[in-house]
């Protein structure tokens, strides 16, 4: 008897020291690094962020001072913001869709074998790889309206000049057509992805039961591509959205707030008008439409989008 | 069944416009990286110059501390890639391999670092920097980086394919948890490391937002913002020197992608079908 007991007391003991042993203690250690740089430069800042968005501070006064909801109501009725929402919605769908129906239709003209087929989807991937400066400085100059490439090509087919970047009836366009030329690489080789993941022997079938291509298209094609279509509708909004680099460079913003988007008028409130809370309010806006993206995202594909 | 000839043209004509859309731009950067000033004035423009101004290069080059930014390009980019490996290989094991207390909730909180850019919470980012005393300094643009959500995420799931048999076995011949990570892990999970490789470098290289907003002098800033700034230091209309700075931007980057093509593209494409 006084021998099981003593057996147990020593399991215990065993199980209390096993508990705080390495092998317990090994897994959080091997997280720690990285949970810590999430806490301090992501999840800390989110709450900061919203913390700031009830404030007003000039970033050099030692006070913020609390204002409620003041900030929110002001964004609503700021006639800027709501140019600054209009267009990051233009320039968001406007660059998506042009995106992603370009790209459906090269991926279905590329996606062949050859080596002039490689050459292609590389050639067009290139300005995927490339910077945004790069981007931004290179279509600037294409797009000069007095020296530039593209006005020049115009004119070589009978189309009048047009002021690319300088008029607020074309600027936002003229980002948006950048846009479109920058991704349109990465969509269409994804695209491609996807359709060489498509079963060879469905296509087979098909050819048996003599479907026609455009009902082989319709019925076969888009919905086996559904997930890649979804999931590069939803990643291309959440990061057009996010649109920052062409617009500081191209544009700043301008001309006459015609392409100030989200990001740009966070910047600009906060690092040239020092309206820290202001900034901080446009910037939670921001994380609510991008959080509603985000959700909509996992929920879909938790169900699965596509008919397999 | 033989395509008609009709088609043949076609198809070949549409590639050749293709071509041009996405060759056109860069044989323009490159055309004009080599002309004079004067050059650059012409309409209807000249493609070829009369002679090549290598100088553009030097004038581009000595316009501002270049040397200093293509350094501090250097270092943040390597910095970068050498914490993050650091930073996400335990992590992904453990998510992976280990069953722990809060290992989900711990794993949500990485999920959600994965869906928040830089472009929303870099304000407040700024004003901590600025309160810890590391705004503009190399810091400022490495630290946030150091380890990397969608890393992590993509790592684990390559871990979690290890079969646990293989780890079973390894463990009974005394291996420890350091060496299954060495000798088994890393080797089979060495495309997705090269992918994140790849990934992480062109991002950080590439990128102009953090840096922009996290310097004020020349101490930190990187080469795409030296880039950047040319246009103001050189007048608008210098096209010839903006591009011969923007050449030699693009050029590493551009070779590069000549000779790992096939790894990049699959890197990119991968983690989009994923």
């Amino acid at each position: 008897m006084a021998l099981i007991k003593a057996s147990m007391g020593m399991e215990r003991r065993a199980e209390r020291r096993s508990l705080v042993s390495w092998a317990n203690v090994r897994p959080y250690a091997m997280i720690s690094p990285a949970i810590v740089v999430f806490c301090l430069f992501f999840i800390y800042p989110i709450g900061y962020m919203i913390y700031l968005s009830f404030h007003d501070w000039n970033f050099v006064s030692p006070t913020k001072e609390f204002v409620g909801t003041a900030n929110f109501t002001h964004l609503l009725s700021d006639r800027d913001f709501r140019e600054v929402i209009v267009n990051s919605f233009i320039y968001t769908f406007a660059s998506v869709f042009l995106t992603i129906s370009i790209s459906l239709m090269l991926a279905l003209w590329l996606n062949r074998r050859g080596a002039i087929y490689s050459f292609m989807q590389a050639s067009i991937f290139s300005p995927h790889i490339i910077s945004l400066v790069s981007v931004s400085m290179l279509w600037m100059w294409i797009m000069d309206a007095d020296y530039g490439l593209l006005n020049w090509a115009l004119n070589l087919i009978g189309i009048e000049s047009i002021p690319w970047l300088t008029s607020p009836d074309y600027a936002l366009a003229s980002l948006i057509l950048v846009a479109v030329w920058k991704g349109i690489g990465f969509n269409t080789l994804v695209f491609i992805a996807g359709l060489q993941s498509i079963p060879k022997d469905l296509y087979e079938a098909a050819e048996l039961d003599q479907t026609p291509p455009w009902r082989r298209f319709l019925r076969l094609t888009v919905p086996m591509l559904s997930p890649t279509l979804f999931f590069l509708t939803i990643i291309g909004l959440i990061n057009s959205f996010q649109v920052f680099e062409t617009i500081n460079l191209m544009t700043a913003g301008g001309p006459i707030n015609s392409t100030n988007t989200f990001v740009y008028y966070i910047y600009q409130n906060g690092f040239q008008f020092f309206k820290i809370g202001y900034a901080s309010a446009a910037g939670v806006i921001l994380l609510v439409i991008l959080s509603v993206l985000t959700v909509i995202y996992f929920k879909v594909l938790s169900k699965r989008v596509h008919y397999r | 069944m033989k395509t008609p000839s009709i088609f043949k043209a076609v198809n070949g004509l549409g590639l050749l416009l293709l071509f041009i859309i996405f060759a056109m731009p860069f044989v323009w950067m490159a055309s004009t990286a080599f002309k004079t000033l004067g050059e650059t004035l012409t309409f209807p423009p000249v493609w070829i110059p009369e002679t090549l101004q290598w100088e553009n290069f030097t004038q581009a080059w000595n316009s501002g501390p270049f040397l200093k930014y293509f350094f501090n390009s250097v270092i943040v980019t390597l910095f970068i890639l050498i914490l993050q490996f650091a930073t996400i290989i335990p992590a992904a094991y453990a998510f992976a391999r280990y069953n722990f207390p809060l290992k989900n909730f711990f794993f949500a909180l990485t999920m959600i670092c994965l869906m928040i850019p830089s472009q929303l919470i870099f304000l407040p980012v700024y004003l901590n920097l600025s309160s810890w005393g590391i705004l503009d300094t190399i810091w400022g643009l490495i630290l946030p980086f150091v380890t990397s959500a969608f890393g992590i995420f993509l790592l684990r799931q390559s871990f979690m394919q290890v079969p646990e048999e293989l780890l079973e076995a390894a463990r009974l011949d005394d291996a420890t948890e350091w060496q299954i990570i060495r000798k088994i892990m890393l080797p089979l999970a060495k495309p997705v490391l090269v992918t994140l490789a790849l990934f992480s470098f062109i991002a950080h290289w590439n990128d102009y937002f953090w840096p922009l907003v996290m310097t004020t002098t020349d101490t930190a800033r990187t080469l795409p913002l030296g880039i950047a700034m040319l246009r103001q230091v050189e007048g608008g209309a210098s096209w010839n020197i903006v591009m011969a700075g923007n050449l030699l931007l693009v050029l590493p980057i551009l070779v590069i992608f000549f000779f790992a093509q096939r790894h990049i593209i699959r890197a990119f494409v991968y983690t989009g079908v994923k």
